[in-house]
C-alpha cells in the first residue's frame, strides 16, 4: 500500500438521473420494493467519508480464479475461458487502492449455485460463482473465470437476462458503496433486459459494457475481457473550514 | 469551445438480484469451501470494548410481506465514537471493531441480526454531535439502487432530539422510523421500503 494520505473531502453527490430509480415497472419486483418519498439530503458526515478497509491478507490463493477455486483436484469449470480485468477510478479518474470487490455470476449454462435457483440447465460440479479481489497501486484488478450463459427469469413471459457478471464493490467510504453488474459486448439480450432498462441513459449502459480485449488474451488459453468501474470521487479540501479532525 | 471538466461518471448502480448471497456470503447458500468464513458475519473481536447489543429487525415491501432476500450491511463507530476507518484522522478506534457488518435477511423468517456494540457519539460537520447511530446500506432484487438509512436509538432521545440530522427531517412523524426499539435482547429495528411507515432513506 501507498504511504499517501487519504482524502477525506466528502464524496461528489450522486447524479440521480444516472443511475436507475427505484420505481422502474418493467423489472417488476422494484414496483413494491422501491420508496415512494423523497430521499433526504445532506452533506457527507464522518459517517459517510469513513468505511471498511481489507488487507491482502484476506485473499486466499484461488480467490480471484473461478476456474480453479471450486473445482476438484486436477479438474477446472466448464465454459469459455476468460479474464475478466480493469481499473478502479474515481471520478476524477484517480485510482482507488486496495479496494475489495466481490463477484458473482452463474455457470456457462446460465444456472447459480443456489438453492433458490431451480432452472433445468445443470450445475457444473467444478463450478462455484463467487471470486474476489483487491485493486492494486494502480487501482488495477483481474480475475479468470468462465463466460456465464444468458437465463431465463419470471419477470415477463419470456425474459431472459444478458450474460452478466455482477459486481459489489468497497472505495473509501461507505458512501460509495456500489452493487453493479457487468455485461458483454455484442450480446444481443442486452437491449432487451428489463434490468439493463432500469438505466435510463444509453451511455451509461455502455459503460457497463465489457469490450473484447484481444490484447490482454492469453494465446491458446483464454480470452479477456476489459471493464473499468467508476466510484464517486472526493472534494478536494482546498480552502474549506472544517473543525479539527474532520 | 470551453474546456472540459474531465469528470468520470459514475458506474451505473444494478440490483443486486436474488443470488447476491452468492457473491458476498457464499456459506448462507452452503456455498463453502471457497472462502474460510462469510465477510462481515462477525463484528466483535476478543476484548471488545462497549456494550454489546443484538439487533433485530424485517426489511419489509410495499405489500407488507418481509424481504426473504435481502442483504443488509452497517457501518458504525465504536464505543469511543471512532470509526475503524483509515479516513479516521481523530485517532485509533478499538482494533478488536470491525465496525462493518454484513447479514442476510433470513430465507425463512426474513429477519437480520447483527451482534454488535452501541456506538458513541461522532461529530458532524460543523462539530456539533451526532447522537449515537448506525449507517445501513440496503440491497435486494428489486432495489435498483442500494438504499442509505440509519439507526437511532430509542433510549437516546435527548442526543436524538440535538442530532443535526434527525432535525433536518421535515416531516417530524417521519422520525420515528429512524428510531430502533429497545427490546429484551437488544433493539429491534424494521425498514419500511413503501407505504404509510416508509423508512427514511438517505441522499447522501
Amino acid at each position: 500500500m501507498s504511504n499517501a494520505v487519504r482524502e477525506t473531502g466528502a464524496f461528489f453527490p450522486r447524479d440521480r438521473e444516472w443511475h436507475p430509480k427505484a420505481l422502474t415497472p418493467g423489472y417488476k419486483t422494484s414496483v413494491a420494493r422501491s420508496p415512494q418519498k423523497a430521499p433526504i439530503s445532506f452533506g457527507n458526515s464522518l459517517s459517510e467519508i469513513t468505511g471498511p478497509t481489507f488487507g491482502h491478507g484476506l485473499l486466499g490463493p484461488l480467490d480471484d480464479d473461478l476456474i480453479l477455486n471450486f473445482a476438484r483436484e486436477g479438474e477446472s469449470a466448464i465454459g469459455e475461458r476468460i479474464i475478466v480485468h480493469g481499473r478502479l477510478l474515481d471520478e476524477r479518474a484517480k485510482p482507488v487502492r486496495g479496494a475489495l470487490l466481490e463477484f458473482w455470476q452463474a455457470n456457462a449454462g446460465g444456472r447459480y449455485r443456489h438453492k433458490k435457483d431451480a432452472y433445468l440447465a445443470p450445475l457444473d460440479p467444478n463450478f462455484g460463482g463467487c471470486g474476489r479481489t483487491i485493486t492494486d497501486e494502480d487501482g488495477y484488478y483481474a480475475f479468470r473465470t468462465i463466460k456465464p450463459g444468458p437465463y431465463p427469469w419470471p419477470n415477463g413471459v419470456n425474459d431472459w437476462r444478458p450474460s452478466h457478471i455482477h459486481f459489489s464493490v468497497f472505495g473509501d467510504g461507505f458512501a460509495q458503496r456500489l452493487i453493479t453488474q457487468m455485461y458483454f459486448e455484442g450480446d444481443p439480450h442486452i437491449p432487451l433486459c428489463p434490468i439493463v432498462n432500469t438505466i435510463p441513459d444509453k451511455t451509461a449502459i455502455d459503460l457497463l459494457t465489457a469490450r473484447l480485449d484481444m490484447n490482454a488474451t492469453i494465446p491458446m488459453d483464454t480470452r479477456a475481457y476489459k471493464f473499468d468501474i467508476v466510484l464517486r470521487g472526493r472534494r478536494q479540501t482546498h480552502f474549506e473550514n472544517r473543525p479539527e479532525g474532520m | 469551445m470551453m474546456q472540459e471538466l474531465g469528470y468520470l461518471k459514475e458506474s451505473a448502480s444494478q440490483t443486486a438480484g436474488p443470488y447476491v448471497h452468492i457473491g458476498c456470503m457464499p456459506s448462507y447458500v452452503g456455498l463453502d469451501g471457497v472462502y474460510p468464513e462469510n465477510l462481515g458475519r462477525t463484528m466483535l473481536g476478543e476484548g471488545v470494548k462497549g456494550q454489546q447489543i443484538t439487533i433485530e429487525g424485517q426489511v419489509v415491501d410495499g405489500t407488507g410481506t418481509p424481504l426473504k432476500d435481502a442483504m443488509v450491511e452497517i457501518w458504525q463507530a465504536d464505543a469511543a465514537g471512532l470509526y475503524n476507518s483509515p479516513s479516521e484522522r481523530r485517532g485509533q478506534a478499538d482494533p478488536a471493531f470491525s465496525g462493518w457488518g454484513r447479514q442476510a435477511t433470513d430465507a425463512d423468517s426474513g429477519l437480520f441480526t447483527f451482534e454488535t456494540i452501541k456506538p458513541g457519539a461522532v461529530p458532524w460537520t460543523d462539530g456539533r454531535m451526532q447522537a449515537p447511530h448506525i449507517s445501513f446500506w440496503i440491497v435486494a432484487r428489486g432495489i435498483n439502487l442500494g438504499l442509505n438509512t440509519r439507526l437511532y436509538f430509542e433510549d437516546e432521545a435527548e442526543a436524538n432530539d440535538a442530532d443535526p440530522l434527525l432535525a433536518r427531517i421535515e416531516h417530524r412523524n417521519r422520525v420515528k422510523t429512524l428510531i430502533a426499539k429497545k427490546t429484551d435482547a437488544g433493539y429491534r429495528f424494521d425498514i419500511h421500503l413503501q407505504g404509510p411507515d416508509e423508512t427514511v432513506f438517505f441522499d447522501l
